[in-house]
């Protein structure tokens, strides 16, 4: 059941975002942009947690969950930290992701060439 | 311009619209909503596995996200990211697998310019933006919220 839940609302996610894309002259680089900062302001207001609860991975997955999780660590070390949590919560979630996308990244440039 | 002239602009404006290919909405809508469900149930799958090691939702979240990058680098190193966003469209761009192809093609494509100003400077061309954008909103909305509930100091 969860699985079913994860590929409608991610499907839904994306599939808006191709309709955004084929209906205006955005970029893949603002869609994928837009997308962070309304996880990250939907997550803010705790409105995107609740869509989670329901959708699991199809919330998590799309960048929209990324911008949720950036306001997730900055939240949760703002009740550890006090003021400081804002300026250390950032990467307090994503590091683990944006620090997989160097190191991997890295190693794929390394070890493959790109196709033309 | 004289009335033949408008006509003629006319005629070759007509000419360019119906020779202009018109992206298949429908179809594209199709593909990046089945794209995009695939690889949410893929990391629901990832999700339901390390839910059961890591000891808090926000960890399992953090995990799932850095095994979905991970897995995104790897497929655009063997070129079928490529393959995958050319049928896909938004539904391989706007996974955070989308978000690590953006990472790994870019490395690989700048590498030829260097490792230091070539990969090292230009990895980031189309992630850079995504964490920079993504962070000042964030920063924005988290110091409203500690400041509307009193949780600053």
């Amino acid at each position: 059941m969860d699985y079913l839940t994860a590929f409608l609302a991610g499907g839904a996610i994306c599939a808006l975002a191709q309709i955004i894309y084929d209906n205006t002259k955005l970029t893949p680089a603002h869609i994928l942009v837009g997308f962070t900062v309304a996880g990250a302001v939907l997550g803010g207001f705790g409105v995107y947690q609740r869509f989670a609860e329901f959708a699991g991975a199809g919330a998590i997955i799309p960048v929209s969950g990324f911008g949720n999780s950036i306001v997730m660590g900055m939240l949760s070390e703002l009740e550890r930290l006090g003021w400081e949590g804002l300026f250390t919560g950032a990467f307090e979630i994503t590091g683990l992701g944006v620090t997989t996308a160097i190191v991997f990244g890295a190693l794929m440039a390394v070890l493959f060439r790109p196709k033309d | 311009m004289d009335k033949a002239q408008k006509d003629l602009h006319a005629r070759y404006q007509q000419m360019v619209k119906e020779a202009t290919p018109q992206p298949n909405r429908w179809r594209n809508t199709v593909m990046a909503f089945i794209t995009g469900g695939a690889i949410c149930t893929i990391g629901q799958l990832l999700y339901n596995l390390f839910e059961t090691i890591e000891p808090s939702r926000l960890e399992t979240t953090a995990v799932t996200q850095a095994a979905m990058i991970a897995l995104g680098a790897i497929a655009t190193g063997l070129g079928f990211y490529d393959w995958l966003a050319e049928r896909g469209g938004m539904g391989a761009a706007i996974p955070v697998t989308g978000f690590s192809n953006t990472v790994t093609a870019a490395a690989m494509e700048f590498k030829r310019e260097g490792y230091i100003l070539g990969m090292g400077a230009k990895m980031f061309v189309i992630a850079g933006p995504v964490l920079v954008y993504g962070i000042l909103s964030g920063f924005v909305v988290s110091l409203l919220r500690a400041v509307l509930t009193g949780s600053l100091f």
